[in-house]
């Protein structure tokens, strides 16, 4: 495991042998945050709020260990039935009553009802032990959940009592080796509201889930893992129809690859622009606009093009449908219907205020996992700033650029510039990510209409500097030739000059 | 919940027939004083209408889960319904009939 260098140089390293066991959770992403999973025979708590998805974590560790990693689980239950956990949960395909059958998994609901209990003298919760402890016998359990304790403190009364117990419940757990998650309610000014945090002292999972602007983002933060190297970073993490997913994204640092190859971009003369050869691969291109101005087309023909070449595509749309897409290419001349078809080309389109941002990106970084594309468009990128404040939207993109960088794959953001003017300025919140940023200009000029291409910049690469002109023709973007009629001339109604030249052709 | 019992195990009891059941796990110093507290108040108030069983969940411990035993000692009260519970070592008498609809709740005791 690599380390980052500062740490490392103050950082006494631990032999290997010594590394704390640690015991996989299955879920996509804690696994690698936790580097390995959650400490194995330690109790872990699990902390948040009301539907931020503890019991549905909980669960998903015992499931996975039941299923994968070979270790039978307890779930101790004090809120919801067995029926209840179990129909939750069936949604994501985990088949509860099949492991209970199978010997796999042990399931008992506590139930304490303050009014149907008398309290006189001492007592001490032992039942609890014995109910547990006989659970724990009857499979063989490694794993045990008890999903939320908390609640004991509403049906009994004497917390002093109930504090020294739990106390002793958490050495037990450990001295019998289980691998525990305890869940706790998110407490004012505290992780839980019975400062279950001072009892759980191994480790610390934090889940939130925030509103901002009326859409919902889950995140995941590990507050603290004795003995463990961790990301302490919030995680964006995903409910979804295959369960929990947590991103690490930001874990990269910045380490990417600078390939040297070259990746056409459809149009063969703006590759001449660029070093006469292109993008280079692995890098992030803007392009930027106002409405109208052919952004959504260059991407169209950047597809294209990677897919002539047998690369796949994942292209996410935030303002059109696909088939409003693939209808709208058709038209200049650029089919991707066949590359949908042979399975090159796959679109996900999503309206941006459906989620947050931290949703979408996971949500983006999933099918980047799931199809692993050479080549990824996002149109228009500036469709999410509406989701979330400015900061939020730049640390989101910064993270999957990031991300698409590491992986290598070449990704092309169209920008929706609000008006005619200040180009250049609008943007700069996002250009210092990018490497090519290609900007299209519509200029009405003695009466025409007249579309007009540069390439601000291009990180690497000398490129041209000059104001092209260009139009969309029905076998697609047409651009002038070097030298050629610039929009820097002012003159002449240049664009029906060359329609008509097309139209000899 | 069912108020009657279909089952030949458990005949309509006799009037105000009191079938109790005291949870324990081992002979401790609480369950002992528990027992020995149930059994004063049962004999004092109860005489001749009692029957205690009472149920070491050491040895049985797959019993706990379907009284919902969770602290201990606890006991239950099966008949006459509804269940009750008390837990703790029954050493406030006057709580323990108030628990087993002996003695009315009084102002303040709650």
């Amino acid at each position: 495991m690599d380390i980052p260098k500062p740490a490392a140089a103050l950082k006494v390293e631990l032999p290997r042998g010594r590394e704390l066991a640690k015991s996989l959770t299955g879920i996509r992403g804690l696994d690698e945050i936790t580097r390995g999973g959650l400490p194995a025979g330690r109790p872990t708590l699990v902390c948040g709020g009301p539907g931020s998805g503890k019991t549905l974590l909980a669960v998903t560790f015992l499931v996975n260990g039941a299923v994968e990693y070979g270790e039978p689980g307890v779930l101790m239950t004090f809120e919801e039935n067995v029926e209840e956990i179990a129909s939750d949960v069936t949604s994501l395909g985990y088949d509860m009553p099949a492991l209970i059958a199978a010997g796999k998994l042990a399931v008992d609901y506590v139930r304490v009802e303050r009014s149907e209990i008398e309290e006189t003298g001492e007592y001490d919760l032992e039942g609890l032990f014995v109910r547990l402890n006989y659970a724990i016998d009857s499979v063989g359990a490694k794993r045990v959940v008890l999903d939320t304790i908390e609640s004991l403190f509403s049906g009994l009364k004497d917390d002093a009592i109930l504090r020294a117990e739990l106390r002793r419940l958490f050495r037990w757990l450990k001295d019998k080796g289980v691998t525990t998650i305890i869940t706790g309610e998110r407490g004012d000014g505290l992780l839980t509201k019975q400062g279950l945090e001072e009892y759980v002292s191994d480790a610390v999972i934090l889940l939130d889930h925030r509103v901002h602007d009326q859409v919902s983002t889950r995140r995941l933060r590990v507050v603290k893992y004795r003995g463990s190297y961790h990301g302490t970073n919030e995680y964006p993490f995903l409910i979804d129809a295959s369960g929990i997913s947590v991103l690490p994204v930001s874990s990269m640092a910045l380490e990417h690859q600078a390939p040297l190859d070259r990746i056409q971009t459809g149009v063969p003369r703006l590759d001449g622009m660029l070093g006469d050869k292109g993008y280079y691969r692995g890098s992030t291109v803007l392009v930027s606009g106002s409405a109208g101005t052919g952004k959504t087309s260059l991407a169209a023909h950047f597809l294209d093009a990677a897919c002539r070449r047998g690369e796949r595509c994942l292209c996410f749309l935030f303002e059109e449908s696909p088939h409003q897409l693939l209808r709208n290419m058709r038209s200049i001349g650029v089919d991707l219907q066949p590359w949908v078809e042979a399975g090159l080309l796959v679109f996900h389109a999503d309206r941006p205020s459906r989620y947050g941002l931290e949703t979408h990106l996971a949500t983006m970084h999933l099918l980047v996992a799931e199809s692993k594309p050479s080549v990824v468009v996002i149109d228009p990128v500036t469709n999410l700033m509406t989701v979330g404040t400015f900061a939020d939207v730049q640390a989101m993109l910064t993270r999957m650029i990031d991300h698409l960088k590491t992986e290598n794959i070449t990704a092309v953001l169209t920008s929706l510039t609000p008006g005619l003017t200040d180009v250049e300025r609008t943007e700069t919140s996002i250009s210092s990510l990018m490497d090519t940023w290609i900007v299209l200009t519509n200029d009405n000029v003695a009466g025409h209409h007249r579309r007009g291409l540069y390439v601000l910049k291009s990180r690497g690469m000398a490129h041209s500097n000059e104001l092209r002109e260009f139009v969309l023709t029905d076998h697609g973007f047409d651009l002038d030739a070097a030298g050629g009629r610039g929009a820097s001339d002012n003159h002449g109604p240049s664009v029906f000059e060359r329609r008509e030249r097309h139209a000899v052709v | 919940m069912q108020l009657s019992d279909s089952g030949t195990a458990t005949p309509p009891p006799a009037e105000k027939a009191y079938r109790l059941r005291l949870y324990v796990a081992g002979q401790t110093p609480k369950s002992l004083s528990a027992f020995r507290n149930l059994k004063e108040i049962c004999e004092e108030h109860l005489q001749g209408r009692y029957e205690i069983e009472v149920i070491d969940l050491l040895e049985n411990p797959q019993l706990a889960q379907g009284d919902q035993i969770l602290a201990l000692p606890t006991l239950v009260r099966r008949l006459p319904e509804p269940i009750k519970k008390i837990i703790g070592d029954l050493s406030n008498t006057e709580r323990v009939l108030v628990g087993l609809d002996l003695q009315e709740r009084r102002q303040g005791t709650r």
